[in-house]
């Protein structure tokens, strides 16, 4: 037949294709809460992304301001909500260091021992979140086991499940029975590492998750340092820097344990230390469980910690000095100090102004997913649009912190 | 400092640091303090983006972890803006900071970091500090069009502005901010510490705060200088009776304790020991008791 033409779009091979901007988020499951991120994508390559946070900008450090030093503690477990503890241990610690107040030997190893309890339960979740954004399901369910082992651990503890409010200036709250310390180790040495290695056993060597992790995202040694990186991605770029080992706070100098770091920078490295330093917090926790003394579990100077219940029914001073401390709180020194420790995420900081009164004149708070967010952009150019997932996973960002 | 009894991060201490950076950075310094074992570089405004590139790039501080903002009102430049700066290799921290006002800009440090752009953007959004030479200085944390500053000191805490979904326009409208209970706050300054408040009844003492003062104090060493004689003496020791002031007797009749206004009903027995802290502090089983 003569005269047959395919039929063809008129402007077929004249058209340029143009980028086109989505939004990611602010409800995509694996935005991790609530990240808006405008990308404009060439195809399926993303081009650039412009990350919109602040959608749960509560005003924390503005809050803060307008209570007691004491009052603020609670704030903290509401940052990141998946490490409550990690946040009010630089709290804390700041405040400590204003005051210069001592603290117990034992209440310093109950507080390694449960930010290490708090490593272990941030890693599972991301992990598992990790896993499950870039399409495993089942080590997800494993590793919620283990987490929900933490929450309730942490709930014998402190009470709470997850804003425990545990770390007080001066030591912690409330001391632990014997029977959880017990109990803790035998869950270290007998569910832990079977539940953990038995998820692990699933994803490391997954042919599926290598290929949609390995090479994504490598930043160099020198882009990690300039974008104020830390924690696991800063490991992951090889860089040895561990705030627990080169800064240590409380005893974790008395701690032996490794720092795990990456060779290839990517989201495959940044994975395998969060899952080593799953570990090497297991045996931190076992070390203090060996070593911790008696003793008591906070600091008994009584302007900055409350006398025992008992305490007050007999003794008017004992008396006096919880309801100071409870109403009016206690005065800091003026001064201002930047006091930052290893949270599960990075470099967690605390920036505390005191003017000499009961209430901090300035409290800024350092996430560190807003810096390793502001990488996006340029950890997510001319990868595929579905690798931002696997990107953002790595991250491990809780908007809770990021957005304050 | 004395002694270090706390347990926050110990970082290495380097030994005469402070001069050495303060001889480094010059004419560029203002001012260096060190307290809790941490430095504290005041910068001038204008070479603060020189001076962090010094430090940075001789003095071995990689890493700019954070940029922090504060509001101080009642100074004649409020704000100021604090860089928190990291050394891998010396394991060091340092802090730097530099003072502005509503309309003068701070030079941006984007330039040496890149983090630096978010960080910046997140002072301008909370204090309105602007930066001059960063590109994208667009709010970041606050609502999209929300108007002003907030973490300024003369920021209400609770806002201008609440949103809430209406069921009958189906959107999320805007309304000022009315709320059901004022936010409490108390005033825990002792007495004795300076209150800087009025109490009832006292305005007229507010309105002339301070008594005319005398040229100079006057001291009472010498009997002669209490400007009271010998006479005033007779006269107080005349006033003075043996017997102490007279007793009532009506009074005395009246000496026990009144009797109880309203019948209550005697408390429960408090059960458990004084010490058990349960039985201590459990409250009566009737509501309103």
């Amino acid at each position: 037949m003569s005269g047959l033409t395919l039929e063809q779009s008129p402007t077929t091979g004249d058209e340029t294709i143009t980028n086109y901007t989505i939004n990611f988020g602010p409800q995509h499951p694996a935005a991790h809460g609530v990240l808006r991120m405008v990308m404009e994508l060439d195809g399926e390559v993303v081009e650039r992304v412009d990350p919109h946070v602040g959608l749960l900008h509560r005003g924390t450090e503005k809050l803060i301001e307008y209570k007691t030093y004491l009052q603020a503690l609670p704030y903290f477990d509401r940052l990141d909500y998946c490490s409550p503890l990690c946040m009010e241990h630089s709290y804390v610690l700041a405040i400590e260091k204003l005051l210069n107040v001592e603290v117990p030997l034992r209440a310093q190893y109950l507080r390694v021992l449960f930010a290490e309890l708090t490593r272990i339960s941030n890693h599972m979740l991301n992990i598992g979140s990790h896993v499950m954004d870039v399409g495993a399901m089942t080590p997800n369910l494993w590793l919620f086991e283990i987490r929900e082992d933490c929450l309730n651990f942490f709930e014998r503890a402190s009470g709470a499940r997850m804003h425990s409010a545990w770390f007080r200036p001066g030591g912690v709250h409330q001391d632990v029975p014997l029977k959880l310390l017990t109990d803790i180790a035998d869950w270290l040495d007998t569910r832990l590492p079977e539940l953990f290695e038995d998820a692990m056993s699933l994803v490391v060597d997954n042919r599926i998750f290598k290929q949609r992790n390995v090479d994504i995202a490598k930043v160099s040694k020198e882009d990690a340092l300039a974008w104020g990186f830390s924690g696991p991605l800063i490991r992951a770029a090889g860089i040895p820097w561990d705030l627990r080992k080169s800064q240590p706070y409380d005893v974790y100098d008395r701690m032996d344990f490794e720092i795990p770091v990456g060779t290839n920078s990517d989201c495959y490295d940044r994975f395998m230390v969060r899952v080593e330093e799953v570990r090497q917090s297991a045996r931190i926790m076992k070390q203090c469980l060996a070593e911790m003394p008696e003793g008591p579990i906070a600091s008994d100077d009584r302007k900055v910690a409350p006398p025992k219940r008992a305490e007050m029914k007999q003794s008017m001073e004992a008396l006096i000095h919880h309801f100071k401390l409870y109403t009016e709180g206690f005065h800091v020194p003026a001064a201002e100090v930047y006091v930052a420790t290893e949270s599960p995420k990075g470099e967690f900081g605390v920036y505390l102004v005191s003017d000499g009164s009961n209430k901090p004149y300035r409290c800024k708070i350092r996430p560190t997913a807003f810096s390793h967010l502001q990488a996006m952009d340029f950890m997510c150019k001319g990868h595929m649009l579905s690798d931002a997932t696997a990107i953002l996973g790595a991250i491990d960002v809780v908007f809770g912190e990021c957005d304050r | 400092m004395a002694q270090i009894l706390h347990s926050a991060p110990r970082f290495s201490s380097i030994e005469g640091l402070g001069d050495t950076l303060s001889a480094a950075l010059g004419d560029m310094l203002v001012d260096v303090t060190q307290e809790h074992g941490e430095l504290l570089l005041t910068i001038k405004r204008d070479r603060i983006a020189d001076a962090l590139r010094l430090l940075r790039d001789e003095h071995e501080y990689q890493q700019l972890m954070e940029i922090a903002g504060v509001d101080y009102p009642q100074r004649p430049e409020r704000f100021e803006v604090v860089y928190m700066l990291l050394s891998v290799t010396k394991n060091h921290r340092l802090m730097a900071k530099v003072s502005t006002d509503e309309n003068t800009p701070v030079p941006t440090v984007t330039t040496l970091w890149p983090v630096a752009g978010w960080l910046e953007r997140e002072v301008f959004d909370m204090y309105g500090v602007l930066f001059d030479g960063n590109t994208d200085l667009r709010r970041i944390l606050t609502d999209y069009g929300f108007e002003g500053h907030p973490f300024r000191k003369d920021f209400p805490l609770s806002g201008y502005q609440e949103i809430r979904y209406s069921e009958e326009e189906k959107r999320v409208v805007y309304e000022p901010v009315e709320l059901a209970q004022d936010f409490r706050s108390f005033d825990f300054m002792s007495p004795w510490e300076g209150a800087d408040y009025v109490l009832p009844g006292d305005e007229k003492v507010a309105e002339n705060p301070e008594p005319p003062k005398a040229k100079e104090a006057k001291t009472t060493d010498k009997p002669s200088d209490t400007g009271a004689g010998a006479k005033a003496d007779a006269k107080a020791a005349e006033q003075k009776s043996d017997a102490g002031p007279a007793k009532d007797d009506k009074a005395a009749a009246d000496d026990k304790a009144p009797e109880p206004t309203e019948d209550r009903p005697a408390k429960p027995a408090r059960e458990g020991k004084v010490a058990d802290t349960k039985g201590a502090t459990e409250q009566d089983k009737e509501p309103g008791k």
